[in-house]
């Protein structure tokens, strides 16, 4: 094993946690839109909110990335780094996935709470914003946390067609020049593993909790 | 916006198109079938087994659920070429596709055997049905139907991700998109025909799911319901 | 004539807390028994073990010709001769009223297709619930699921059949069609053991009174008992009902 790929492979991860951070944010917040999107009152918006989900599931990840990276420059902006590339095909995926995600959160929260905060004479937005979302929030967190696992995973296809220097990316050009794969490769996944795992046992960890306090 | 498209060079070359198409629903339907085979049996040893083949299984789940897909492949087929094991490419990219997904079926199968009453099996114990028996008529197959649409997503992300063997030198559909796009250089063009390809494609495995659904739970043709 | 079922000094225990503490009783070929009791009192957990669902700590249970306090009993053959009905009715709900009867003889006693398909016709003739073949148990009232649950338990033709509180989750208009059922299998003479909050319907029905409380057999007799009580707790236990 030599320390220079190893390093190299840390320097992957970091990479990898970039590009999911990023992905986070503005999947995030296109993501919101999408799920509020999903039960405006307004039908054109609900008929575009899920057209948008319906096309964003049927097409993989690596096509998207793909768009995000022969996109831009379409577009007249000029050519975009892998990274931006990335976080655009990223964000279009995972808002998708999230806002769906998001919008059983939001009409989970029960219809009574609807009613009672119409009766209450609270404006579309107050009743949004002051009595839906707080109460969203809190059955969102662990599948929304569990999103996360599947980003960071996800993330890993941004090695292929953008050519984005992640965690998978560097573990490929390492075993190129060792011919080392079940070393690299085992590396790699087992940092993969160690940023996942404590994740995905969280979001369980969560969801098991607001099951109790529910009950 | 001063791009011209043109889409004329990637649609004449429809018959690598159709190849593309064809691998990617073999891999899929393939995979598909061993995917929920091992997945129902991962999920009753999960459940039923002695202890530490449970251990096991967990284990295998987790791994898998918490690294990439791709990962997964390219330890898979690089390793054990290193190894001196040349898989046929084919076959190799349809075994990291199982393992991967069957893993995600477990889970998927198990949360299903869980909300199966205990009264159920109860009830099939008392009428005389051996255990195998129980497990196949009054356990599994009402798991599956439970958790039915839950399988058909993760058997369209299967199919979506698919693409990624392409990676590993498969010539799949987005294998053959790379293909087209070194000969043409109409990259954008190839993605969008690509991509509404998969979208049919993604529709279509849907509607497979849901004609062998009809088929197998007629409970939910005659009552249109998945409980 | 040996008895259908006899229990000998039955002791039963979950955890530290033991809910059989000696119980004894029998049931001949024909009678019609019925556990009353407050909850609690064991009566359900003694059903229970007769179909081997909980096993004994100590003392004899013979069901059927069954030794269930030796090691070794072969379930399958103890189940064919037991049929249980359950309070939650348990019916299989993927499956049509037809297929939940045919189920048992078609992959216990190896019936073909058409001879399990006569069967379970018959059985739900029985019952009342001919007419239900193709249906699922969602699709039918309580009433009915906890008589096609007996119809399935008849399919096996058993010698003895347990009934779990069969009446205590339905509604008090529903309770008399599945209450009919079974006495009109006591009168065809079937061998039948209840646990039943219905004091009436035992008096009507039932040849052997057998009250619990605490987990033993407090007083056991014919139905008058339930009329002239000798004992002031199961007196008490019948005011309250």
């Amino acid at each position: 094993m030599n320390p220079v790929f190893v390093l190299s492979l840390f320097d992957g991860l970091l990479n990898t946690v970039i590009l999911s951070l990023l992905t986070y944010l503005f999947g995030g917040l296109v993501g919101l839109a999408v799920a509020l999107g999903r039960i405006s009152p307004s039908k054109p918006v609900r008929l575009v909110a899920s057209t948008y989900i319906q096309i964003i599931q049927g097409i993989p990840l690596l096509v998207l990335m793909g768009f995000g990276f022969f996109g831009p420059s379409i577009l007249g902006f000029g050519n975009v780094s892998a990274l931006a590339a990335a976080t655009i095909a990223m964000s279009i995926y995972s808002s998708a996935y999230l806002g769906e995600i998001w919008r059983g959160c939001l009409q989970a929260v029960a219809k009574p709470q609807w009613e009672a905060a119409e009766c209450l004479g609270l404006s579309r937005v107050q009743r949004m914003t002051r009595i839906i979302i707080p109460q969203a929030v809190r059955i969102a967190i662990p599948p929304t946390v569990g999103f996360m696992v599947q980003i960071i995973k996800n993330t890993s296809v941004a090695s292929l067609v953008v050519g984005y220097g992640e965690l998978t990316y560097n573990a490929k050009i390492i075993n190129n020049a060792t011919f080392q794969p079940f070393v690299y490769f085992g590396l790699a996944g087992i940092l993969y593993f160690l940023v996942c795992y404590p994740l995905s046992e969280l979001s369980r960890m969560m969801e098991r909790r607001l099951n109790v306090a529910s009950r | 916006m001063t791009y011209t498209f043109d889409f004329w060079p990637v649609l004449e070359r429809w018959p690598l198109l159709l190849k593309g198409t064809l691998v990617t629903l073999e891999l899929t339907l393939i995979t598909t079938a061993l995917g929920i085979l091992l997945g129902s049996v991962g999920a009753v040893l999960r459940t039923g087994g002695p202890r530490p083949v449970r251990a096991f299984v967990a284990v295998y789940v987790e791994v898998i659920r918490n690294t990439p897909l791709l990962i997964q492949a390219y330890f898979l087929i690089f390793g054990l070429a290193s190894a001196g094991l040349r898989l046929p490419i084919l076959f190799g990219a349809a075994l990291a596709l199982t393992i991967n997904v069957a893993a995600y079926t477990t889970e998927i199968v198990r949360a299903g055997i869980e909300s199966i009453h205990r009264g159920q099996t109860e009830a099939a114990e008392c009428l005389g049905l051996s255990r195998l028996q129980v497990y196949l008529h009054v356990i599994i197959r009402p798991a599956l139907e439970r958790v039915y649409p839950s399988l058909a997503s993760q058997y369209v992300l299967l199919m979506l991700f698919s693409s990624i063997v392409s990676a590993v030198g498969v010539d799949e559909l987005f294998g053959m998109a790379n293909r087209i796009q070194s000969d043409t250089f109409r990259n954008f063009e190839v993605f969008v025909v690509v991509g509404a390809i998969y979208l049919v494609l993604s529709v279509v495995v849907r509607f497979g799911f849901w004609l062998v659904g009809q088929a197998l739970f007629p409970r939910r043709r005659k009552l249109g319901t998945a409980l | 004539m040996s008895p259908v079922v006899e229990l000998e000094d039955v002791r039963k225990s979950f955890g530290s807390l033991e809910v059989l503490k000696g119980v004894s009783f029998s049931v001949e070929r024909g009678q019609v028994a019925a556990l009353i009791g407050q909850s609690g009192s064991g009566k359900s957990t003694a059903l229970r073990c007769m179909d081997r669902l909980e096993t004994i700590q100590g003392g004899r249970l013979t069901v059927c010709g069954h030794a269930l306090h030796e090691p070794g009993v072969k379930l399958s053959d103890l189940r064919r001769d037991v049929g249980i009905v359950f309070q939650g009715y348990n019916l299989f709900p993927h499956l049509t009223v037809a297929q939940n009867v045919m189920l048992a003889p078609r992959l216990v006693r190896k019936m073909s297709k058409a001879q399990a398909k006569d069967r379970a016709e018959q059985v739900l003739a029985r019952v009342g619930l001919a007419e239900k073949l193709g249906a699922y148990p969602e699709q039918l009232s309580g009433g009915q699921q906890q008589r096609v649950a007996i119809a399935r338990g008849l399919a096996m033709e058993p010698k003895l059949m347990l009934f779990d509180e069969v009446t205590s989750a339905l509604d008090p208009q529903l309770t008399g069609e599945v209450l009919r059922v079974i006495e009109q299998l006591a009168s065809e003479g079937m061998t039948m053991v209840l646990v039943t909050h219905e004091m009436e319907f035992a008096r009507r029905v039932a040849d052997r009174i057998v009250y619990m409380h605490l987990g033993k057999v407090h007083e056991s007799g014919g139905p008058e008992i339930l009329t002239r009580p000798a004992t002031p707790e199961l007196a008490r236990f019948l005011e309250a009902a």
